[in-house]
Order: structure tokens, then C-alpha cells, then sequence
């Protein structure tokens, strides 16, 4: 269940919108910051919220690449693998990632604070290899770059 | 030549809305409002020749035209800002710099559409360009420069944020009406065309960003002062180029169209990196063919660049180097397409693993004789799909075998890749 604060303010921002329909995406990226993932649970409040079917917010889950329906960790880190980060060898970076992780791309870390993820062009390809760490962007990737950006993301709340 | 977009630009942050102002900024706006009639103002936004930014290069003014004039009910505007093509990050600069000539440009194009509230479309990841926008509309708004009786007239404009949650089929404009509607974002049929049925069935008109930016000026300094911008008679105005790759000073720079590759290239951006040599470019984002050293001075306006068979596109200019394997470049495009396939249609959702699976091969020296004939009936076929996604995919695969196919037949021959 949802806190009544939670709910109360995502009615209200499905009430701004022209129709409830067009909260959807809204309603679930707070859902997912609730829970921590869209768990099966945040899909049938999100379709009682919106007045779907779990079935049509599942479609709608399952499509978007920041929503997630299994459990992740704290942070997310997105690592770019398009064209740009590829001529600034960032199959290098994310082998780096993979090692100092201990997990391969999808997996989460032993102590599950970080998920790691490959995606798409992040529009940092002026600033390539790039990644994101819970949403934060940083450019010109180092191995070095990234072991300090892993430790101060772990500490930072 | 003053260029109109990044004319604005601090080094380092964004622009306030008081200097924006100080600049020149709104005075588009104030003179739209105070004598120009919505017709004139579309009509010097066709005259200016100004072409869609996004990708397909359409002229804008004659996009606008075909929302018919007489239908009732609400109209909508989008501005895209899904941007979501590799290479491509040119309005992530621009709206980290200044969210303020969007902002003005959209009510421009509200004023001449005839529309009451648009959206902007932004995609997951922009939360900085987000918050400069947000923080933007407000200041417009308490300025009476949108919202209710802009400029105490009895026009209201209203601009709405939606963020979205990451998918590259967004940015097709049926796909991202149906995402901003809160459905599946698979596209839709056309016809209907948005112009007609869009937005919950109502006349819409989707822009990129560069495109709405570069109103606010055309109307303030006319259309003739536009297309004087270009340094060929082919071209209008000014473009980003958003450079990366193999070059010394990877930017997002504004050059007028018509500027040649080469002095993008050594120019704009310092020459190639570690003085390696220049091996080819995708001059318009990853659904671009690729453009060769013989085209070095090719003049970047979009129908020459047409005329040598790419696209000028997004304006997304990836370069490669002499040390970079084309087919391995090729492979990543195509991966990045099969991935972000929406799935809707079979030719696209199984042909391009297919595609992905035999570049493989060829990269791992596993290639076979008949791989490059397979792969050039890809190039054919994927052109029959429910949307362009799969025939951008194509678009370099096409370029690789047109020109690189020594490359190609390489890695068969040899067993490996030759640049390993
Ligand atoms: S071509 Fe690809 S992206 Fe377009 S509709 Fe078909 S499956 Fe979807
Ligand atoms: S290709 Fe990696 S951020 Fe654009």
C-alpha cells in the first residue's frame, strides 16, 4: 500500500493532466521511486490510479527503458553503448564496470547498491564513453574516472 | 555573421532570463503580437526556407500549411525533444544553454497555428534541459509573455512539460503522439496524417527543438535575413553540428549551412585526433549513409548532401579514423536499432537480429560467400516496414556496402578482422 500523502498527490497530477491516461508514465516513474522498482504491486495500484487494466500499464511497463519490473538496486548505472562511446572504446570502460562490479550487464551487485545496465545514446557523445549512476550523468570516462565515481556514488544518499 | 542560436550562450551555464532579454530576446514575440497577423507569421517562416531539424528535413512552413484552417475543436504542438539518435545531442546543448528561444519560438508557432496548449516532449535523461524549461515557462508566464492574454492580448498560449521514460521510437512523431497520450508507443498508421488526426484526434504539428528555436529570430529579422545566414544558395540558415568521434575538440558548434565537411571538421573542431587520418563520417546520426574523404568539401546543405547519397539528418557527424573497423562501426549501429525496435511489425523485430547475427560472424571471421548478397537483401527488403526505423537501420548497412565492401569481403577472405 501506498502512503495516503503518495497517493493524494499523484490524483492530483492525474487530475492536471487532459486525460488520466496521460499520467501514465508520470504515475509509474513515482510508483518506482517509491518502491524502488514497478513491482506487481505499483502495476495494479498505477491501473487503479489511472483507471487501466494492470494489463495496459504492464504494456506500457515493459516498454520504456527506465521503468523497471524486476528488482534493481539502489542505483542504477546506465552505461552507453552507441556509436560515439564505441569510437571512444567504451567496451573498455564497461569490461572495467563488469570487474569491478562482479556483475555481468543486468546484474546487481553482491551488496545491492548498483544494477548494471548497457543503453542507448545517452546525448552525451560530445562527452563519450558516458554513463549514468541513479540518474546523474558524467562524460569522459576513465577507469580511474569511474572507480572514483562508484565510490562517491556509494556514499552519496 | 551573428548566428541565431547559440548567440546567446555563457560558457558553462545557462543563460539568465534577463539577458536573454537584454539580447534581443522576445523581440520576435513583441513584434508578432503588436502587427503581424498568424498568416504572416507562417508565411515568413515558409519564405525563410527553414527545413525540419530533427532528421527528415521538411520544410517547416509548408508542414505547418497542411493543418487544415477551418476544423473545430483543439489543436495541438509538440516540440520533440526526445532526441534519442546516437551522435546525435545537439538539443541537450542547446537547452543547458538556453531554454528561452524554444520557449518563444513555440508560442510563435502556437500563435501562427492557431494553437491554445502545446507540449514539449522530453526524453528521460534531460532533467537539467527539464528544469531550465520549467523554470523558464514560469518566467514567461509572470513576464506576460505566455499563458493568459500574452502581451495583453486576447491570444493565451499554455506550455506543458512531458517527460518520458527512454525509448528511441518516441522521437516518431505517431509514436510519440500515442507515448504523450499515454498509450503503447508503437507508430501509427498514416494516413491519417498528424496534420489532420493527431494528438487525441486533433490537427497536431510535431517539431524538433533546433527547428522551434530558430523561429523567434526569422520572425524578428525576416526571412530574407534567414536565408542570407547559409553560405550556398541551397541552403537556409544555421545548423548544429554535433561532432564526435575521431576529432581533436569533440562540440556541439553553430555553422552557417552549406559550411563543407572539412571545415567542420578542422575548423570547428581542431582537426582529426592524434593526427590519425579520416577515414569516413556519418554526417547526420546513426540512420545516415557514410560520406568518404572524396567528399572532404562537400558543402553541408541538405540537398547536397542528398545529392552524394547520406542525409545531412540531426547534424550528428560521427568520425571515424583510419584504425576504426567499419564493419564492427556498422554492427553497433544495427545492434542499436534491433534494440530499440518497437516490435510492432515482423520484418524490422526479425530481420534486424538477423542482420545483427551475420555482422557478427563476418566481424568474428566467421563470414561466409554469400553473406554480402544476404545482407544486401536486407538493405532491399527492410525498406517495406511499418515505420522508418528499420529503413534508417539500413541506411548504413547500405553505405557499407556500397562503398566499403573491399572492407567487407576482407574480413571473409581473411578469416579475421583485418584491423585486429
Ligand atoms: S519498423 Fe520497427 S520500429 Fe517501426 S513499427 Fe516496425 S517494428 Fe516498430
Ligand atoms: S553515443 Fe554514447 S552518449 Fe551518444
Amino acid at each position: 500500500m501506498i502512503p495516503e500523502t503518495l497517493k493524494t498527490s499523484l490524483e492530483a497530477r492525474i487530475a492536471s493532466a487532459i486525460t488520466a491516461r496521460e499520467a501514465a508514465v508520470d504515475v509509474m516513474k513515482e510508483l518506482q521511486a517509491h518502491y524502488g522498482w514497478l513491482t506487481d504491486e505499483a502495476v495494479a495500484e498505477a491501473a487503479a490510479l489511472l483507471g487501466l487494466s494492470p494489463l495496459q500499464v504492464e504494456e506500457l511497463a515493459t516498454f520504456y527503458e527506465m521503468i523497471y519490473r524486476r528488482p534493481v538496486g539502489k542505483k542504477v548505472i546506465h552505461v552507453c553503448d552507441s556509436i560515439s562511446c564505441w569510437c571512444a572504446d567504451c567496451d573498455k570502460i564497461i569490461q572495467h564496470l563488469k570487474d569491478k562490479l562482479g556483475v555481468g550487464l543486468g546484474g546487481t551487485t553482491a551488496d545491492g547498491m548498483f544494477t548494471l545496465l548497457p543503453c542507448c545514446c545517452m546525448g552525451m557523445c560530445g562527452d563519450s564513453p558516458a554513463m549514468s549512476v541513479g540518474g546523474v550523468p558524467y562524460g569522459r570516462l576513465t577507469p580511474e574516472l569511474v572507480d572514483e565515481i562508484l565510490e562517491a556514488e556509494r556514499h552519496k544518499v | 555573421m551573428e548566428l541565431p542560436l547559440f548567440r546567446h550562450n555563457r560558457p558553462n551555464r545557462v543563460v539568465t532570463f534577463d539577458e536573454y532579454r537584454e539580447e534581443g530576446g522576445f523581440e520576435g514575440l513583441k513584434k508578432a503580437f503588436s502587427g503581424m497577423s498568424p498568416n504572416d507569421v507562417q508565411q515568413a517562416v515558409l519564405d525563410s526556407g527553414l527545413r525540419g531539424r530533427g532528421g527528415a528535413g521538411f520544410a517547416t512552413g509548408r508542414k505547418w500549411s497542411f493543418v487544415p484552417r477551418d476544423l473545430p475543436g483543439p489543436r495541438w504542438l509538440i516540440c520533440n525533444c526526445d532526441e534519442m539518435e546516437p551522435g546525435t545531442y545537439k538539443d541537450r546543448v542547446l537547452l543547458e544553454h538556453n531554454p528561452y528561444s524554444l520557449i518563444e519560438g513555440m508560442t510563435l508557432a502556437c500563435y501562427a497555428l492557431g494553437v491554445r496548449h502545446a507540449f514539449i516532449f522530453i526524453r528521460k535523461g534531460y532533467e537539467k534541459a527539464a528544469a531550465n524549461l520549467a523554470r523558464g515557462i514560469e518566467e514567461a508566464k509572470k513576464a506576460g509573455l505566455l499563458g493568459e492574454h500574452i502581451l495583453g492580448s486576447e491570444h493565451s498560449i499554455d506550455l506543458d512539460l512531458h517527460l518520458s521514460a527512454g525509448r528511441y521510437i518516441c522521437g516518431e512523431e505517431t509514436a510519440l503522439i500515442n507515448a504523450l497520450e499515454g498509450k503503447r508507443p508503437n507508430p501509427r498508421t498514416k494516413p491519417p496524417f498528424p496534420a489532420v488526426k493527431g494528438l487525441w484526434q486533433g490537427p497536431t504539428v510535431v517539431n524538433n527543438v533546433e527547428t522551434l528555436a530558430n523561429v523567434p529570430a526569422i520572425v524578428a529579422n525576416g526571412a530574407a535575413w534567414f536565408k542570407g545566414l547559409a553560405l550556398n544558395p541551397e541552403g537556409a540558415g544555421s545548423k548544429l553540428f554535433c561532432v564526435s568521434g575521431s576529432v581533436k575538440n569533440r562540440a556541439c558548434v553553430e555553422l552557417p549551412i552549406g559550411t563543407t565537411l572539412g571545415d567542420i571538421i578542422d575548423g570547428a573542431c581542431g582537426g582529426m585526433r592524434d593526427g590519425k587520418k579520416f577515414k569516413a563520417c556519418i554526417p547526420g546520426g546513426a540512420s545516415t549513409q557514410f560520406l568518404k574523404p572524396e567528399h572532404w568539401n562537400l558543402p553541408m546543405d541538405y540537398d547536397t548532401v542528398a545529392k552524394a547519397g547520406s542525409r545531412l539528418g540531426s547534424g550528428g557527424v560521427i568520425v571515424f579514423d583510419e584504425g576504426h573497423c567499419l564493419v564492427e562501426a556498422t554492427l553497433n549501429l544495427i545492434n542499436f536499432f534491433a534494440r530499440e525496435s518497437c516490435g510492432w511489425c515482423t520484418p524490422c523485430r526479425e530481420g534486424l537480429p538477423y542482420v545483427k547475427e551475420i555482422l557478427t560472424r563476418i566481424e568474428n571471421g566467421r563470414g561466409e560467400d554469400d553473406d554480402i548478397a544476404i545482407l544486401r537483401e536486407h538493405v532491399k527488403y527492410l525498406n517495406y516496414t511499418f515505420c522508418a526505423l528499420a529503413p534508417g537501420a539500413m541506411a548504413p548497412l547500405d553505405g557499407l556496402l556500397r562503398d566499403f565492401e573491399d572492407e567487407v569481403r576482407e574480413h571473409i577472405v581473411k578469416k579475421k578482422c583485418p584491423l585486429k
